[in-house]
C-alpha cells in the first residue's frame, strides 16, 4: 500500500517537492490540447510534436448536469460539470460548494480547480486517491 | 451504380422478452420482413446481422441456425446506436456495389434494466460521482445544457419533446408504451439528471426490426416496385475532432457532417424532407438534433418545439412512432426500426398516424463514440 495518496487519473501528476496539477499534451503545430500522453495529435495528424504543459487551475463553467441518480453507493446529487480552463482546454468533474439547483449555477460563472481526497475511496490494496475538483472562484 | 429499394422491411413490437434468445427475437422481425415482399430466406444473397449486447457471439448465424440455414454469407455488425443503420448500409452497399441483388438487414437487441453508462474503472477507483457522471442521462443532460447555454434553451421546451412523442406513440400499436404524459406530469417527473426527468429518457426495451433490399433490375423482375422505398442517400459518419470531445462524447459536429452529405447525396435539402425519425434517446437530445440537421437556423429549436412544428400535423414531423422516448430504444434494431416507420408512412399504410402526403423521409441515429447513420428515402 502506497503511503502517498495516488492521482486519481493519469494526467494528474503529484511532484515529490510541491503542489499537484494536471497536465496537458499540447501539439505543437495546431495547439490542441489532450489530456493523457499520446505522440499523435488526432487533430492535425503531426507527429511526436507533442509538448507537456501544466494546465490551468482556473476557468469558467461551460455546461452541467445535476445528478439525481446514479449507481449504487454514489451520492446523489451532485453537479456534473464541464469546465473550459483559461488556456484553453476542457475538464468534466464534480462542482462543489454549489446548490445543486439550476436557480443557483449560471454559465460562464468564474471557477477553479482543486485537488482533495477522493470522497474516502480507497482501491482493492486500501490505497488513498488524490482528485480534482471545480469550487466557484472567491 | 444501380439504385437500392428496400421492398420489405417490418419490426416487432418492442416490449421485454426475457423468455426468448437474441437470435429468436432476430428472427421474427425477419420472417415478417421477408413476408412483406413474398419471399423467403432462400430468395435471400446475403445477411447483415446488427446486435450490441451479444457483439461477439455470431447473432446472424445464430439467426440462420433459427430459420433457415442457406450458406450464405454472414456479416456481424457492431456500431453502438448506429449498429442498425450500420447494418441496413452494408446491405445497401453490397447492391450498390453490384455484389448481390437481394439482400438482408435485421438489427436485434435484447436490454436489461436500469442505468446505462458510466465512468469506467480502470486504475483503482470508481470516477463516477468524483469526476462528474458517465451516465447517459448525464451525459446528454450536459449536452442539452449546452444548448441552453449557447441559446437559452429551457428545461419546459426539453419536456415538451417528450410530451410530444408520447403522444404520437398513442396512435402507434407497436410502441412499446401508448399512453399521453401531460407538460406537468413530464416535468414533475422523478429527476434523472436535470434536465432529463425519468420520462425524458429512452425506454430500455427488446426488439428486433429487419429489412429486406434490393437492386432496380430485381425489384423489377419481382414486380415489386409498387410498395418499394427507395434509398436516396446512406451515409455514416465518425466524429471529427472538436475542442471538448475528450469530455463531451460528440453528438453535434458528427450529425452535421452527416447530414450535409445525405443531402448532397440525395439532392434535396431540409426543406424538402415531409417526416424524421431522429436519435431522441433523451429528450434533450431530439432539441440538439433540430439544429444539427437543419430543419431551423442554428437555435431555433426552442421555437420549433413550441409553436408545433414537429408535431404530426406541423411543418415537419419528428417522431410521428413516438421515438425512442416511447416506441422504445433496443439499441441494435434502432436503426432499422426507424426505417420501417419512415417506409410505413411513404407507403400511405401508417393509419392514424400518417403523415399526409409524405413522399421523402429521413432516418438519423446517433451511437456514441461516435458513429452517426442517416439515411434518405423516397416512394419509388
Ligand atoms: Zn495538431
Amino acid at each position: 500500500m502506497s503511503e502517498q495518496p495516488l492521482p486519481v487519473v493519469d494526467y494528474m501528476k503529484i511532484p515529490d517537492d510541491g503542489d499537484p496539477y494536471l497536465e496537458g499534451h499540447k501539439c505543437g503545430e495546431c495547439d490542441a490540447i489532450f489530456l493523457g500522453e499520446r505522440n499523435i495529435c488526432s487533430k492535425c495528424g503531426t507527429r511526436d510534436r507533442m509538448g507537456t504543459i501544466k494546465l490551468s487551475t482556473q476557468g469558467s463553467l461551460y455546461s452541467y448536469a445535476i445528478v439525481h441518480r446514479s449507481f449504487p453507493g454514489v451520492e446523489v446529487p451532485y453537479i456534473s460539470a464541464v469546465v473550459d480552463l483559461d488556456d484553453g482546454a476542457t475538464l468534466k468533474g464534480n462542482l462543489i460548494k454549489v446548490d445543486p439547483d439550476p436557480e443557483k449555477i449560471n454559465f460562464g460563472m468564474p471557477v477553479e480547480v482543486i485537488f482533495a481526497d477522493a470522497l474516502g475511496r480507497k482501491d482493492r490494496d486500501g490505497n488513498s486517491y488524490l482528485s480534482y475538483f471545480f469550487q466557484p472562484r472567491a | 451504380m444501380t439504385d437500392a429499394y428496400v421492398v420489405g422491411v417490418d419490426m416487432i413490437k418492442f416490449g421485454r422478452f426475457p423468455e426468448k434468445t437474441v437470435p429468436q427475437i432476430g428472427s421474427e422481425a425477419i420472417m415478417m420482413a421477408l413476408d412483406d415482399c413474398g419471399m423467403t430466406i432462400h430468395d435471400i444473397q446475403a445477411l447483415y446481422s446488427g446486435n450490441l449486447g451479444q457483439a461477439s457471439g455470431m447473432v446472424g448465424q445464430r439467426i440462420l441456425h433459427e430459420i433457415g440455414q442457406t450458406g450464405i454469407p454472414v456479416i456481424n455488425v457492431s456500431n453502438a446506436c448506429a449498429t442498425g443503420a450500420t447494418a441496413f448500409r452494408e446491405a445497401w452497399a453490397s447492391i450498390k456495389a453490384g455484389l448481390y441483388d437481394c439482400v438482408l438487414a435485421v438489427g436485434v437487441e435484447q436490454m436489461g434494466r436500469g442505468l446505462l453508462g458510466g465512468a469506467g474503472g480502470g486504475t483503482g477507483i470508481s470516477k463516477e460521482g468524483l469526476l462528474g457522471s458517465g451516465t447517459m442521462p448525464a451525459v446528454f443532460a450536459e449536452a442539452g445544457m449546452e444548448h441552453s447555454n449557447k441559446y437559452g434553451t429551457t428545461f419546459e421546451q426539453f419536456a415538451k419533446v417528450s410530451v410530444k412523442n408520447h403522444h404520437h406513440s398513442t396512435m402507434n400499436s407497436k410502441a412499446m408504451y401508448q399512453i399521453e404524459t401531460p407538460l406537468e406530469t413530464v416535468m414533475n417527473a422523478e429527476m434523472i439528471s436535470y434536465p432529463n426527468t425519468k420520462l425524458m429518457c429512452s425506454v430500455n426495451v427488446d426488439g428486433s426490426a429487419a429489412a429486406v433490399i434490393c437492386s432496380e433490375k430485381k425489384t423489377r423482375e419481382l414486380g415489386l416496385m409498387g410498395r418499394a422505398i427507395k434509398v436516396r442517400a446512406s451515409i455514416l459518419a465518425s466524429d471529427p475532432w472538436q475542442e471538448r470531445d475528450l469530455v463531451m462524447p460528440d453528438v453535434n459536429s458528427c450529425t452535421r457532417k452527416a447530414a450535409k452529405e445525405a443531402y448532397e447525396m440525395a439532392g434535396l435539402g431540409a426543406e424538402d424532407i415531409d417526416l424524421i425519425e431522429l436519435h431522441d434517446c433523451f429528450a434533450t437530445a431530439e432539441i440538439l438534433h433540430y439544429d444539427n440537421l437543419g430543419l431551423c437556423e442554428d437555435g431555433g429549436a426552442g421555437r420549433l418545439i413550441d409553436d408545433g412544428d414537429v408535431a404530426l400535423g406541423g411543418r415537419i414531423p419528428v417522431n410521428v412512432s413516438g421515438g425512442l422516448l416511447s416506441k422504445g430504444h433496443p439499441l441494435g434494431a434502432t436503426g432499422i426500426a426507424n426505417i420501417y416507420e419512415v417506409s410505413t408512412h411513404l407507403r400511405g399504410e401508417a393509419g392514424a398516424r400518417q403523415v399526409e402526403g409524405a413522399r421523402i423521409g429521413l432516418t438519423h441515429v446517433i451511437g456514441l463514440g461516435s458513429a452517426c447513420g442517416i439515411h434518405i428515402l423516397e416512394k419509388a
